[in-house]
């Protein structure tokens, strides 16, 4: 699904990524972790194509060029990022603004655009999968959402959408704990054989509710452990700061 | 200037105006550049428009403009009727306007052209006439008193509720209305209309100068909702062959009376106009809506003026500013409470919003207030397009060029649901087509 190969990113001629390499296969749930400021966010909006950043390196997705495709093209294709801070969008109602992506993805795959009524019925049964109220719809994009309510609402978004590779940054913060049970729930539906999802946080809480299959670290601008789940675990109790006496030694070597 | 035919108090009021146009000059306050007008080389009575220099067919037509018909999926005929292009083919809204007018006359409202109203309505077009705006009243208002060659007239009688949007029907017989247009809406006590002027397809025009007047008296109880959506030819990306628009717009509204001002702008190389409300009598309302966008070099400099009279008279301003590439915005507000408006209020927020950095926006209120129980209210902010806000919408799927479109709707949707639902729908496409081109 997604191989990316010494990725490198600079912003304002700093180095963020410093040659990052994951793969990932269908049918998959990963985890990225990492202290704040290490890179994640960075790794996310450079996949989802934001153009902030200078990129280097080589990223395929279902064997295309991730890296030359427009960001629009990329989730017309399937790649989903749910944000870190989800954008709002004053006076643009969020059944219009959902309806419009859908359908443009929709055409982009051939299938015929979805009407009113029919939007309507999929965005109802996705807003009762993440226990929202249909006032969403009506709303603005994320205009006046709490911080919650705009993770919960991308999550909706993401479920409406169905993508086939779906990163989560930090969709967790600013959750409590009732809200972050919903919204696991509601991914926790969504794995599937043909889709694979990265979950980005630098807690393990959300990993508890979603049990992922590999767990990264991203540190120093790379990746600098990868292991099982219970990485997560060994992780919280060490802190971060174990990588640096040699814990990165492992790195790369697991396979998944 | 007899050549009309017209009764005498109409050729008098012609003959003052012009003379008191011989004395002023041109007005030069305006937040905009713009290149001397030869006044002698405009044809004053040039109204039917000679068919014989005119296009002779579509294809004479900048493709520009025809491909924007398109875009707006304005019918054939329709394109070339708007082009100038003589057509034989007999429109079917021809007979839509028929029964139209049928309606309007079983209740007693007044619809014709401003010509057919001084013939067969004289005493109203003379005793409201000049009214609000009298032809002492600016350089281009006194210039169109003069030479004026035709418009609209409007009468609802009391306590009638015009049962629909008046003009929409006629959008092709108004689209050659040329350059001095002249309206007067008269609502008597009581009563409602909600008038359209314009159409959301750029209009082919070797006019270079419009200055049009527009007068609304709201008399005790009436309402007046008056909507324009206006694409005049904004000339080409380097900005030249555009049109040049000066209009007066001025509604009087008498006790408990309403005016309600919409506008979309998105064309003309210059635009200089303010619709203003005097509320003149107690309780009287005061609305204006407005939309403007400027883009490659065009400019803008509108607003209102709202003059409190009356007593507890409420205004509401509503302005958005959308400027892109190198067009400049200017925003002038007035809001005057005279000394006699006990109780006035106003409420006036003005929003800016660049695309680009070689844009420009700019505000300036004048608020002038003689009344100490007056409260007056004025809010202000300008904000450049998110690049994360298109990257989000890109992110979901949805091309920048759409992005910047629909966000820029979204910014100006307090204007557009005010506009009747068509209208408001033709809106946002222009909107978009005018905004092609401004992202990179
Ligand atoms: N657009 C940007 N401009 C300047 N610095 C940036 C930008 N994006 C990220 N950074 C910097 O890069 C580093 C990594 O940021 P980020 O990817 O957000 O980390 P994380 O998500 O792991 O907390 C931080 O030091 C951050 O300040
Ligand atoms: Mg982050």
């Amino acid at each position: 699904m997604l191989e990316i190969k010494n990725l490198q990113a600079r912003v304002e001629g700093k180095q963020i990524l410093r040659g990052v390499d994951l793969t990932v296969n269908a049918g998959e749930v990963h985890a990225i972790m990492g202290p704040n400021g290490t890179g994640k966010s960075t790794l996310a909006q450079v996949l989802a194509g934001r153009d902030t950043y200078e990129v280097e390196g080589e990223v395929l997705y279902r064997g295309k060029d991730l890296l030359e495709m427009d960001p629009e093209d990329r989730a017309r294709e399937g790649v989903f990022m749910a944000f870190q801070y989800p954008v709002e969008i004053p006076g643009v109602s969020s059944s219009y603004f959902l309806k419009t992506a859908l359908n443009a993805i929709r055409k982009h795959r051939g299938e015929e655009e979805l009407d009113a009524m029919e939007f309507l019925t999929l965005a109802k049964e996705k807003l009762r999968l993440l226990d929202m109220d249909e006032v969403f719809l009506k709303r603005s994009v994320n205009e006046g959402f709490s911080g919650g309510e705009k993770k919960r609402n991308d999550i909706f978004q993401m479920a409406v959408l169905d993508p086939k590779l779906c990163i989560l940054d930090e969709t967790d913060s600013g959750l409590d704990i009732d809200a972050l049970k919903v919204v696991a729930a509601g991914v926790n539906k969504m794995r599937s054989p043909d889709r694979a999802i990265v979950v980005i946080t630098h807690y393990q809480r959300l990993l508890e509710y979603i049990t992922p299959d590999v767990v990264h670290v991203l540190y120093g601008g790379k990746i600098a452990r990868t292991g099982g789940a219970d990485l997560a675990l060994e992780l919280e109790a060490k802190g971060y700061a174990w990588l640096e006496q040699g814990g990165a030694k492992g790195a790369a070597s697991y396979a998944s | 200037m007899a050549k009309k035919n017209e009764p005498e108090f109409m050729l008098n009021w012609r003959l003052r105006a012009y003379r008191h146009w011989l004395k002023m000059t041109e007005p030069h306050w305006a937040h905009l550049k713009v290149a001397p007008v030869d006044y002698q080389a405009i044809s004053y009575y040039s109204a039917p428009k000679s068919k014989k220099d005119g296009p002779k067919s579509l294809d004479d037509i900048d493709p520009e403009i025809r491909a924007t018909y398109d875009k707006l999926g304005i019918p054939l005929v329709e394109q070339m009727a708007l082009a100038g292009i003589a057509v034989d083919a007999v429109f079917d809204s021809v007979s839509v306007a028929t029964t139209f007018k049928e309606k309007l006359n079983e209740l007693g409202i007044v619809f014709c052209s401003f010509s057919e109203a001084v013939q067969e309505h004289p005493e109203l077009v003379e005793k409201y006439l000049g009214s609000v705006v009298p032809y002492t009243d600016n350089f281009y208002a006194t210039l169109n008193s003069a030479v004026f060659s035709d418009g609209s007239f409007c009468y609802i009688p009391k306590g009638v509720r015009c049962p629909m949007e008046l003009s929409t029907y006629f959008r092709i017989n108004a689209a050659n209305t040329g350059q001095f247009e002249r309206t007067l809406i008269v609502a008597d006590e009581g009563s409602y209309v909600s008038y359209l002027e314009g159409c959301t397809a750029p209009m082919r025009d070797e006019n270079q100068l419009h200055a049009a007047v527009v007068e609304l008296v709201a008399l005790p109880g009436a309402t007046i909702k008056y909507s324009t959506v206006q694409n005049w030819y904004p000339g080409d990306a380097e900005g030249r062959g555009g049109i040049y628009n000066f209009v007066t717009k001025r509604g009087k509204a008498f006790e408990n009376a309403k005016l309600s001002w919409t506008q979309v702008e998105t064309g003309s190389a210059i635009t200089w106009k303010y619709p203003s409300c005097i509320l003149f009598g107690d309780n009287s309302v005061g609305e204006f809506y407005s939309v403007a966008l400027t883009s490659n070099h065009q400019q803008a400099d509108t607003g209102t003026k709202m003059i409190h009279i009356g007593k507890n008279t409420k205004s509401t301003i509503v302005s958005k500013g959308i400027s892109a590439i190198k067009g400049q915005n200017s925003y002038r507000g007035q809001v005057l409470i005279n000394k006699g408006a006990e109780g006035a209020r106003n409420y006036s927020q003005c929003d800016s919003m660049l695309l680009g950095s070689e844009c420009g926006a700019h505000t300036f209120p004048y608020i002038d207030v003689h009344n100490p129980t007056a409260v007056v209210e004025h809010e202000a902010t300008t904000s450049k397009i998110g690049e994360d806000q298109i990257f989000y919408c890109q992110q979901r799927g949805i091309s920048a060029e759409d992005a910047v479109s629909m966000i820029v709707n979204g910014f100006c949707k307090e204007v557009f649901r005010e506009l009747p639902m068509e209208f408001a729908v033709e809106a946002q496409k222009l909107l978009g087509i005018s905004l092609e081109g401004s992202v990179g």
